[in-house]
């Protein structure tokens, strides 16, 4: 089994996930359950004058109606968990249920208790509320402006925290520069659309005051955590079990007014309640990604070298300050503008400010892809500036290969890297040569080619606890697994990481199984219990494999250290006379003489014959804290066909290189590239949270938000170039979203290419015929 | 996405639906459900009542007439695709099924639910409309009568239709010499047509013989774009096509949403029309 680890095993969950035989939370169901259903404010902003809901509680089946009135001194306001520091954080209440005043729409009011589901929702419509209407913006550059509506008295000018970044001296570095370019770039609001919506059960049981939720989370402990805070209970007194959840993409991260309330019912009321969120109801309160309006700049010389990079980014919250906001557009984004290059001069300043749209925190990438998206594009503004091939001026800004550790100027330790070496694979795998002259020839006949190149990074692997103390991160980044070897020698491991999807129960049981000469059968993975996990911080930012698979490989270590004394007792052998060989412990010389692991659990097990002082049993736990982040990187290529008549694009050639460490299960890697890049193709092309003048959302459905469908897609070629990380045990790195980071600014560059005869430099993403047709229009001269 | 309550009926027979209908209480048809059960979770509809008529074998199915097809209103999509003859006789109608929406939805949704509907940016009523298709409608107290596909669709989901009365069946007449072809730009969310046009065609060797050409999409309501007469007795000109591809939207009342603004929409209208009238052309050529 020595290749178990690196090979592409089928996914072991998936069987029960495509034959429905997995648990959701809406599946859970106990006996005298009742539903929860929400009022949620229409307006965007507005004072709550009067709620009446006395017709809504006569309703039938209705058990109970909370207002805010009601709970507001009795739960605490949602918490934010990341107070970012040295950039003057404003963190206003966050009520459970809003009581004098809506900030969005979708903002609740009241929560309405039946005993169906049905029962619920129509009461919801029976409760009165009187609103005085305000005026409202959703746009986060103009929500600074003077006159602007103000959503939380103490917040005049609405910016909720001003974060500068900066390493070397850009205001020299763009007064002396021999050239610079400059953009302002919209990255949109998006909609994470996991394909499950969220949805809780809470039972609290009154005997022993024990609470158990039933919650789609990515990270259990941290719920429990912040439920504890918001319900004034004890931690110990709080049980959240994370099932199946069906995907997150970061919209599973926050905590929520709604699995709260639905937890204060139950406590309440003595029976179990249970809400589910539905689509729409999804796309209205479940946190959105993105929202930048960025004025961004490079400079550089005629001969390409970048000399600087300097941002104003004005990055929409939302409402409220979700649990993990303020560190997105600051720490996940701010820190890596020197992206794959050697900038020795970055400035950036970063506006957080509120808006009346919904909360907007971590989405697949988390500040990063707006990173690398700005600076992508930068980079392709500037060589066509200096008329320059964008692949050659890469080249000449890499960080070279033999210079990591790298430091770069805003701070950050690369690990490893090899980034000439991943364009080039691509570059291999698209035959530059001839795209080139099929591009020159198809302009001859008046058709638009275009070819965009990115060479990302990305820090993931988050990542060493005491950076995050440092940073504000309201937690630690460690994680933990607990290895229980069982007498007849199966093993079960219990992991502080909350996998939703990513296949970690095949790649840590890859894992275990690779170091104790196992099948991969005879290993289990349990997770999303807090009641039998050991702590850890939850599956987001690419870390699950990088920090807990490392945890689970040192536990493996442990539990294999162990067995080898217990095998050197039972041999009657010198520990140093055995080694590890052909899946069992050997004496060294007799092969023959041997201990395999499974007999070692049996004898560890019933402790028949114990080396002296060894205590029974077979098991080790491990906490895993990093030294550093990782910093996966890659070149992604993208060749596409603008059709000049309709603006159309489509994507002719997909090509990713990513390199994320030695992949333990490449089919697993190749996956996470493929929807990660599918979910970028999305954001370049076609997905927009749209609102309006009065901050509606119009895109409150699918039928007019556009999450990216099988046959809109491209065929993905997806290769690897394998550089270890020096940081863990594992030498691995994240792909969770990798993908998403480079495709989105991938697909801008081609179509920005396509159109160079035309003079176009940029078009907002995403770009949809409309706005491509309008950008022609424009650069011919021609009204749109 | 939880509908007000309503009454459910699985009608037995063509009788006893009409009966229903008659009753004028409310009560509404659910053939496919792709249409109105959205509607109803989300509240835009409340019907008291819904009366199933899916599983009528009187209203499903294809059958020749005269030289065309004579559909029932509960055939699916997916049976329009797949129908031999269909794709013989009418193949733009079985192109069409093919495209609309998903595999889920083709396999539910009818035919004859779809023209009652009337989305304005529905597909099948732009193809019945160039067809001139006639829609053969039933009530209690009125009988059968026939509406024209010309006539029939009066707003965005708005028809010639009574609360009271069942669409029973789609007459669609031969081809003749004529081919049709459908081009649409659709939503990249809904998949719906921001335009679409179905052009069908006649030649008398290189000369345009018959040209409709209908439009959905674009305006309030489907309509047949009478400027494309003009390519009539031509032989597919270019800049003829072009100028009343042009005057056919142009001076349409066109609203602009979140998946185009109206000024894309028009262009796109002119781009589908040349593209459809190019490709029936060369198909009725063929
Ligand atoms: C995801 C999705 C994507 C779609 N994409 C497209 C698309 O790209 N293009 C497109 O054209 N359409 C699209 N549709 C709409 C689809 O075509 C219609 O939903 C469907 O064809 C309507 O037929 P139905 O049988 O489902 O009608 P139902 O939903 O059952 O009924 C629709 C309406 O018609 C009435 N009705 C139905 N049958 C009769 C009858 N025989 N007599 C009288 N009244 C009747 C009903 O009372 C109701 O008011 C899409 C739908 C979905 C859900």
């Amino acid at each position: 089994m020595a290749t178990l680890f690196g090979s592409g095993i089928k996914r072991r969950e998936d069987p029960r996930l495509i034959t429905g035989q997995a648990t959701y939370v809406d599946d859970v169901k106990l006996p005298g359950l009742a539903y929860a259903v929400f009022a949620r404010s229409p307006y965007a902003h507005a004072k709550i004058t009067r709620i009446d809901v006395s017709a809504a509680r006569q309703a039938p089946g209705v058990i109970a109606v909370y207002t805010g009135a009601d709970v507001k001194d009795r739960l605490v306001p949602v918490p934010c968990a990341w107070n970012v520091p040295n950039c003057d954080l404003k963190i206003p209440a966050h009520p459970l249920l809003a009581y004098d005043k809506v900030r969005y729409a979708g903002d609740a009011v009241a929560m309405v208790i039946a005993e169906t589901r049905a029962q619920a929702r129509d009461a919801v419509d029976l409760v009165d509320v009187d609103y005085e209407p305000l005026r409202a913006t959703a746009d986060p550059e103009q929500a600074t402006q003077p006159g602007a509506a103000r959503l939380h008295e103490e917040i005049p000018d609405n910016i909720g925290f001003t974060w500068v970044v900066s390493g070397g001296d850009a205001a020299a570095a763009f007064q002396h520069a021999e050239v610079a370019v400059s953009q302002r770039i919209v990255q949109q609001r998006l909609l994470p659309t996991a394909m499950e919506p969220r949805a809780a059960v809470a039972q609290y049981n009154r005997g022993s005051g024990q609470l158990t939720l039933w919650a789609t989370s990515q990270n259990p402990h941290i719920h429990r955590f912040l439920c504890s805070v918001m319900l004034k209970l004890p931690e110990h007194r709080i049980r959240v079990i994370a099932p199946e959840v069906g995907g997150g993409f970061g919209s599973k991260i926050p905590a929520y007014p709604d699995e709260a309330l639905v937890s204060f019912a139950a406590m309440e009321l003595g029976i179990p309640v249970k809400w589910t969120e539905d689509r729409s109801e999804n796309y209205k309160v479940t946190i959105h990604g993105r929202d930048h309006i960025e004025y961004v700049e490079m400079c550089g010389t005629r001969d390409g070298k970048i000399t600087g990079i300097r941002t104003r980014v004005y990055a929409g919250l939302g409402a409220y300050a979700s649990t993990a906001a303020p560190g997105i557009p600051t720490i996940l984004h701010g820190l890596v503008y020197s992206g794959s290059y050697m900038i020795p001069n970055i400035h950036g300043t970063i506006y957080g400010v509120y808006t009346n749209g919904t909360p907007v925190d971590a989405y697949r990438g988390a500040g990063r892809p707006e990173a690398a998206y700005l600076i992508e594009r930068l980079v392709d503004i500037f060589a066509r500036k200096i008329g320059m091939d964008p692949i050659e001026v890469r080249r000449r800004n890499f960080i070279p290969k033999d210079k990591f550790p790298y430091t770069v100027a805003t701070g950050l330790i690369y690990d490893s890297g090899n980034y000439e070496a991943a364009l080039d694979k691509a570059l291999g795998i698209l035959d530059l040569k001839a795209f080139r002259a099929e591009q020159a020839k198809a302009r001859k006949d008046g058709r638009y080619l275009g070819m965009g190149l990115v060479s990302y990074i990305e820090i993931c692997g988050l990542g060493p606890s005491q950076v995050a103390g440092a940073v504000g991160f309201g937690g630690g980044l460690y994680d933990s697994a607990i290895v229980r070897v069982y007498p007849t020698g199966v093993v079960k491991v219990y992991i502080g990481a909350s996998p939703h999807g990513q296949g970690e129960e095949t790649t840590f049981a890859q894992i275990v199984a690779s170091e104790f000469g196992y099948p991969v059968e005879n290993v289990e993975i349990i997770h999303g219990d807090t009641d039998n996990t050991p702590q850890g911080w939850g599956t987001y930012g690419s870390r699950t494999t990088a920090v807990c698979g490392s945890a689970v490989k040192v536990a493996a270590l442990r539990v294999k250290e162990k067995a080898k004394l217990l095998a050197a007792h039972l041999l009657e052998a010198n520990e140093a006379d055995l080694e590890w060989k052909d899946d069992a412990f050997r004496v060294k010389g007799s092969p023959d003489k041997a201990k395999g692991m499974a007999e070692l659990a049996l004898m560890a097990n019933v402790a028949w014959n114990m080396p002296p002082g060894m205590e029974p049993g077979l098991e080790a736990t491990a906490f895993f804290d990093p030294t550093n982040f990782v910093y996966p990187f890659g070149t992604h290529i993208c060749t596409v066909e603008v059709d000049e008549q309709t603006g159309q694009v489509k994507i002719l050639r997909y090509i990713a290189v990513d390199d994320c460490g030695p992949p333990i299960n490449p089919m697993i890697v190749d996956g996470q590239i493929h929807g990660g890049v599918i979910q970028g193709i999305g954001e370049g092309l076609q997905e927009i949270a749209v609102y309006d003048e009065e901050a509606q959302l119009v895109t409150g459905t699918m039928m007019d938000y556009a999450v990216p469908k099988a046959s809109q897609m491209p065929h993905i070629e997806v290769a690897h170039t394998i550089t270890p990380s020096p940081v863990n045990p594992l030498g691995v790195k994240g792909c969770g979203e990798a993908g998403t980071i480079a495709s989105a600014a991938c697909l801008v560059n081609a179509v920005c290419d396509a159109l160079a005869p035309l003079g176009i430099t940029h078009i907002d993403k995403p770009l949809t015929p409309a706005r491509v047709w309008a950008a022609i229009q424009k650069a011919k001269g021609a009204t749109p | 996405m939880i509908p007000t309550s309503f009454d459910y009926v699985r009608a037995g027979s063509v009788r006893e639906a009409l009966g229903l209908l008659a009753l004028g209480d409310g009560t509404k048809v659910i053939a496919g459900g792709h249409s109105l059960l959205p509607m109803m979770r989300f509240r835009l509809v409340q019907a008291p009542k819904l009366v199933d008529i899916s599983r009528l074998e009187e209203l499903r199915g294809v059958q020749e007439y005269k030289k065309g097809l004579r559909i029932g209103a509960t055939t699916t999509y997916a049976e329009l695709a797949r129908h031999p003859l269909v794709r013989e006789r009418c193949p733009v109608i079985a192109e069409v099924a093919a495209d609309i929406a998903d595999i889920q939805v083709r396999n539910r949704g009818t035919i004859g639910g779809s023209l009652a509907h009337a989305d304005p940016a529905s597909d099948m009523p732009a193809v019945m409309m160039a067809l001139d298709a006639e829609f053969q409608l039933r009530s209690k107290k009125g009988g059968r009568r026939t509406a024209r596909a010309r006539e029939f669709f009066k707003g965005a989901f708005v028809t010639d239709m009574t609360e009271e009365e069942l669409f029973t069946d789609i007459l669609v007449p031969g081809m003749g010499r004529n081919a049709a072809v459908y081009v649409s730009f659709d939503s990249a969310a809904s998949g719906y047509a921001l335009a679409g046009v179905c052009a069908s065609i006649g030649r008398k060797r290189a000369t345009i013989s018959d040209i409709s050409v209908a439009v959905t999409g674009v305006a309030e309501v489907v309509f047949l774009a009478g400027a494309l007469e003009r390519m009539k007795d031509t032989k597919c000109d270019a800049a003829v096509l072009a100028a009343a591809a042009k005057e056919a939207v142009a001076g349409l009342e066109i609203a602009g949403d979140v998946h185009a603004p109206s000024s894309y929409r028009r262009h796109i209208a002119e781009v589908a029309i040349i593209r459809a009238v190019e490709r029936a052309y060369q198909r009725a050529g063929a």
